[in-house]
């Protein structure tokens, strides 16, 4: 039986569930509206940085220099309205700027033709070092824009509901929608499946590789703006496991490293089930440190789960 | 004489040093199935990638109709209406038969819905395909079965339907049999067959001279960069086409095929024929 | 795949009703609503919660582990939580609002940075939640109840003044050898020991300075670049010992340690055992496992009667040197070997 490529991969959704319910269960807490809303508030940050490395490991590459970038877009942010800069243009200077980086990283690749993985590594170094120039320490971010999508909450239904929350929504609609039901979203597709194939049926595969990583940049920079909303303080020294984090959580999601295949619903399901765990086994009372041991557990049991319900699949 | 709806004059291709393609002339004429032959390093793909816009030419003409044409890149093959069956077949494994068929030229839905929210029309593409395969007589279960879960000679009959579908003019088939067993070629032969008699011309590019023999209607020979012969199966014989590719016999301006005194030159070949 | 249509079009369709419904249909505020009470005072069990910021440096599993021994030796109940790296604001933010959410009612913590995580604790502390900070200082200091902590301007002094007593009268030609750029601790000490050896970080006597992030390797590289330039090097700042231990090897390797006063801070055992085998002149001494126990202690009388500690209190530093200076306070190393950190 050939399971849907595009549905969030089985053996992660099923893992969520369990986890779910077990810590409904053993712990009196975790089922609060507030908790469960707090849960997806503290995936803000990493599943938004996963939906860019979504889009890019579905060509069949990958970035190591996601979170690199989104804290530089955090420091400039934050900096320029400490300059006196409005916020508004702020904001619009750092969603700039990141998709700026994602555009040359796109160019590197498509036009330079360098791997994906050493582009990425080169900048992850050079990223994090332009960083530490620009600020050798954090920056307090008191601009009401700038942290609009942490502090502004409504209710709905009960459930206290972000702007950043609304916003993250926002973003995997619409990256579902244009990856499963425009040429586009099938282009990206066939480019990471099989390159040679998109290029023989007129697919410009150049193009839409470099639109994937221009893509990627600005959600990277909406990240940024998310990271601001959480910690209100841009720090150089921020999401340093944010990369690997949220390559995580893609392959959390089912998504292949080896392009083509996958979804960002399934990349929904990774970024929220690593946040489940954690607040779970907190509030269970467990340490820190087994709390990793047990996210490492999951992360091999859910892709080898969801290899076993594929079959024979890659 | 019908005119030819795909026709080259001339055509020469160099790499460096080396000639590929070396003067060659080409006419695929409507409603045949063109088999064309060659030893490697013919040049026969370099013939048919130019042909199909893969490989620009240095010189000579390629007329579609009768209208000369400039093709730039696969894409303008395309649009001229030539259609190409690789032989590494060009689909994306992961993806449905109905995604592969329309792959670089999917349908938008009408009105608003396509033209600003570029919203693609599945359930058109999809009827589409089901009904280019039902036309071919090609049986798979599902439309919406991935391809990597098909066969090959499933695949390489997706991938001809997908030419059939699109080819206004002319479809190509670059080696269609060749990793295929004896049933599923056969099936594959059927297919072009098929399109021959929905008045589609095939150009194919083949090494079975069985194959051959069986389904074209006129062969082109093409040998050291040229066009050698070109033989109807019906008058001749598979050795004789053999001949001509290894340049054994040659075809004469009158048509008629003839010896080639030493055209043997190896060392072996003289020692044996002063033997004789 | 046959699936995929309806159900994908469904969920899809089910994101999109839900967003513009929330957008459209409700209003919107900056409170926040979420979590329990916590309950404190009238001899509530002490629930306490301890987030590091990191679980790997020894310092940090001293702490914790002095921590976890006092609450068990008090009944209360404990759990320990840690940033992934120095930095790791947003992870220390879910940390604090995960024990909120658990119901402590102490959450004791080393902020990774001064500013970074005020929010959460501002949130926990609306809650009646009292907050600790412990080892390094938020800014402000009112962000929390009460700071249990190094004064580490204090312990930058006194390693300054030990390198420049040692020195005895020669000029100083210093090396320093930073931490992670922008950490609170890094700068106190930086700015603390400058003021010891009475430099300023303009001054020519400084010949030179790196951010090693208090990593040994990272320090030995550094240390060895700057010495292509600073071979007349007679004086180092150190920010921990791993930093020491990364600076003496690059000495070595160049046959100066004769001539280089090496400080340090941090009072772990291996690096007093290197003052005691000469490896560097002096380390100043922190307390963590003091400061987790008055912590802990104090987490534990506010749950049975709702008094706070209040405002900073220094934990203490001491010098720890086998070669003792005039008009610096310092002990041994066989005192410093019996109350050292990281056993």
């Amino acid at each position: 039986m050939t399971l849907n490529l595009r549905t969030p991969a089985v053996g992660p959704t099923i893992a969520l569930v369990v986890a779910v319910v077990v810590f409904s269960v053993t712990t009196s807490t975790f089922l609060e509206l507030d908790n469960l809303s707090l849960v997806v508030e503290q995936s803000l940050v990493v599943g938004t940085m996963a939906l860019g490395q979504t889009l890019i490991i579905l060509t069949a590459g990958i970035d190591l220099a996601n979170a690199a970038n989104t804290v530089l877009a955090t420091l400039l942010m934050a900096k320029l309205v400490v300059g006196g800069a409005p916020s508004w243009l702020a904001l619009l200077a750092g969603l700039a700027v990141a998709a700026f980086i994602g555009g040359v990283t796109g160019g590197l690749v498509t036009r330079v033709k360098l791997p994906p993985f050493i582009v990425t590594l080169g900048l992850l170094t050079i990223l994090t070092a332009v960083s530490r120039i620009y600020t050798g320490q954090s920056v307090p971010v008191t601009d009401p824009l700038l942290s609009w999508l942490g502090t502004r909450r409504y209710l709905f239904g009960g459930i206290e509901v972000t702007y950043g929350m609304t916003v993250a929504v926002i973003m995997y609609v619409v990256l579902w929608y244009a990856l499963t039901r425009t040429s586009w979203g099938k282009h990206v597709y066939a480019v990471g499946n099989e390159p040679e194939a998109a290029r023989l049926s007129g697919i410009n595969v150049r193009r839409t590789v470099l639109s994937v990583y221009l893509i990627a940049g600005l959600i990277y920079g909406i990240a940024a703006w998310q990271a601001l909303g959480r910690v209100p303080n841009a720090d150089p020294n921020a999401y340093q496991t944010g990369n690997l984090d949220s390559i995580t959580a893609v392959v959390l999601g089912g998504t292949s490293l080896f392009g083509g295949r996958g979804s960002v619903l399934g990349t929904l399901v990774g970024a929220l089930i690593v946040t489940v765990l954690r607040s779970g086994l907190t509030q269970a009372g467990i340490d820190d440190l087994y709390q990793n041991v047990a996210t490492g557990v999951l992360v091999i049991a859910a892709v080898a789960l969801d290899r076993f319900s594929r079959g024979r699949q890659r | 004489m019908n005119e030819p709806i795909l026709q080259a004059r001339g055509l020469v291709k160099r790499y460096g040093k080396v000639t590929a393609i070396d003067g060659a002339d080409f006419d695929l004429l409507p409603g045949e199935v063109l088999a064309v032959v060659g030893d490697n390093g013919a040049g026969k793909s370099s013939l048919i990638k130019a042909l199909s816009g893969a490989v620009v030419p240095d010189e000579g003409e390629i007329r579609v109709d009768g209208q000369p044409v400039h093709f730039r890149g696969p894409l303008d093959a395309r649009r001229a209406g030539i259609e190409t069956v690789y032989q590494d077949l060009a689909l994306a494994p992961a993806q449905d038969i109905a995604s592969n068929l329309f792959l670089g030229r999917e349908k938008r839905l009408p009105g608003w819905r396509g033209s600003v929210l570029r919203a693609l029309d599945a359930k058109a593409m999809r009827a589409q395909a089901q009904q280019v395969l039902d036309e071919l007589g090609i049986n798979i279960k599902s439309i919406l079965q991935p391809v990597e879960t098909l066969s090959g000679g499933q695949r390489q009959a997706v991938a001809v339907a997908r030419a059939a579908a699109f080819g206004t003019k002319v479809v190509i088939m670059d080696e269609p049999t060749a990793a295929l067993g004896v049933a599923e070629s056969a099936k594959v032969l059927e297919l072009i067959a098929k399109i021959r008699d929905r008045g589609l011309p095939v150009v194919l590019i083949s090494h079975n001279m069985p194959h051959v023999f069986e389904i074209a209607d006129r062969v082109h020979v093409h040998r050291l960069g040229r066009r050698a012969a070109v033989v109807k199966p019906a008058d001749s014989t598979m050795n004789e086409v053999v001949g001509l590719l290894t340049g054994a016999l040659r075809m004469g301006e009158d048509g008629v095929v003839e010896e080639v005194r030493h055209a043997v030159t190896t060392g072996l070949g003289e020692h044996r024929k002063s033997a004789e | 795949m046959g699936r995929r249509g309806p159900l994908g079009r469904r969920v899809g369709v089910c994101l999109a009703v839900a967003v513009v419904g929330a957008v459209g249909l409700t209003g919107c505020t900056e409170q926040r609503y979420w979590g329990g009470a916590s309950v404190a005072g009238n001899g509530a069990k002490a629930k306490i919660g301890l987030v590091t910021k990191t679980d790997t440096n020894p310092y940090f599993v001293a702490l914790r582990e002095s921590a976890r021994a006092e609450a068990a030796a008090l009944g209360a109940e404990f759990s320990a939580l840690a940033g992934r790296f120095d930095g790791d604001n947003d992870g220390q933010v879910t940390a604090i609002e995960n024990l909120v959410q658990r119901g402590v009612n102490t959450i004791l913590i080393t902020p990774n940075s001064a500013t970074g995580v005020l929010g959460a604790i501002k949130q926990a502390r609306d809650k009646g939640i009292m907050v600790i900070a412990l080892d390094t200082e938020t800014d402000p200091a009112s962000a929390v109840d009460a700071t249990f902590a190094t004064d580490n301007t204090a312990a930058g002094r006194q390693e300054g003044a030990y390198v420049k007593a040692a020195l005895a009268g020669k000029a100083p030609q210093l090396i320093m050898l930073d931490g992670t750029a922008g950490s609170t601790v890094d700068t106190q000490r930086h700015t603390g020991f400058l003021q010891g050896i009475g430099l300023t970080n303009d001054s020519p006597a400084v010949l030179g300075h790196q951010s090693v992030n208090g990593d040994q390797n990272l320090a030995q590289q550094g240390m060895e670049n700057l010495l292509q330039r600073a071979g007349n090097v007679n004086a180092v700042y150190t920010l921990n010992e791993p930093t020491a231990r990364g600076a003496f090897a690059a000495l070595q390797a160049r046959g100066l340690t004769a001539q280089a006063v090496i400080g340090s801070i941090d009072g772990g055992c291996q690096g007093v055992q290197d003052v005691k085998d000469g490896k560097y002149a002096a380390t100043v001494m922190q307390f963590p496992a003091k400061m987790a126990k008055l912590a802990v202690d104090a987490a534990a009388e506010y749950a049975k009667s709702g008094t706070k500690p209040k405002g900073f209190q220094d934990t203490g530093s001491m010098v720890i040197t086998d070669r003792p200076v005039q008009g610096v306070r310092s002990q041994d190393t066989a005192w410093g070997l019996q109350n050292c950190w990281g056993k």
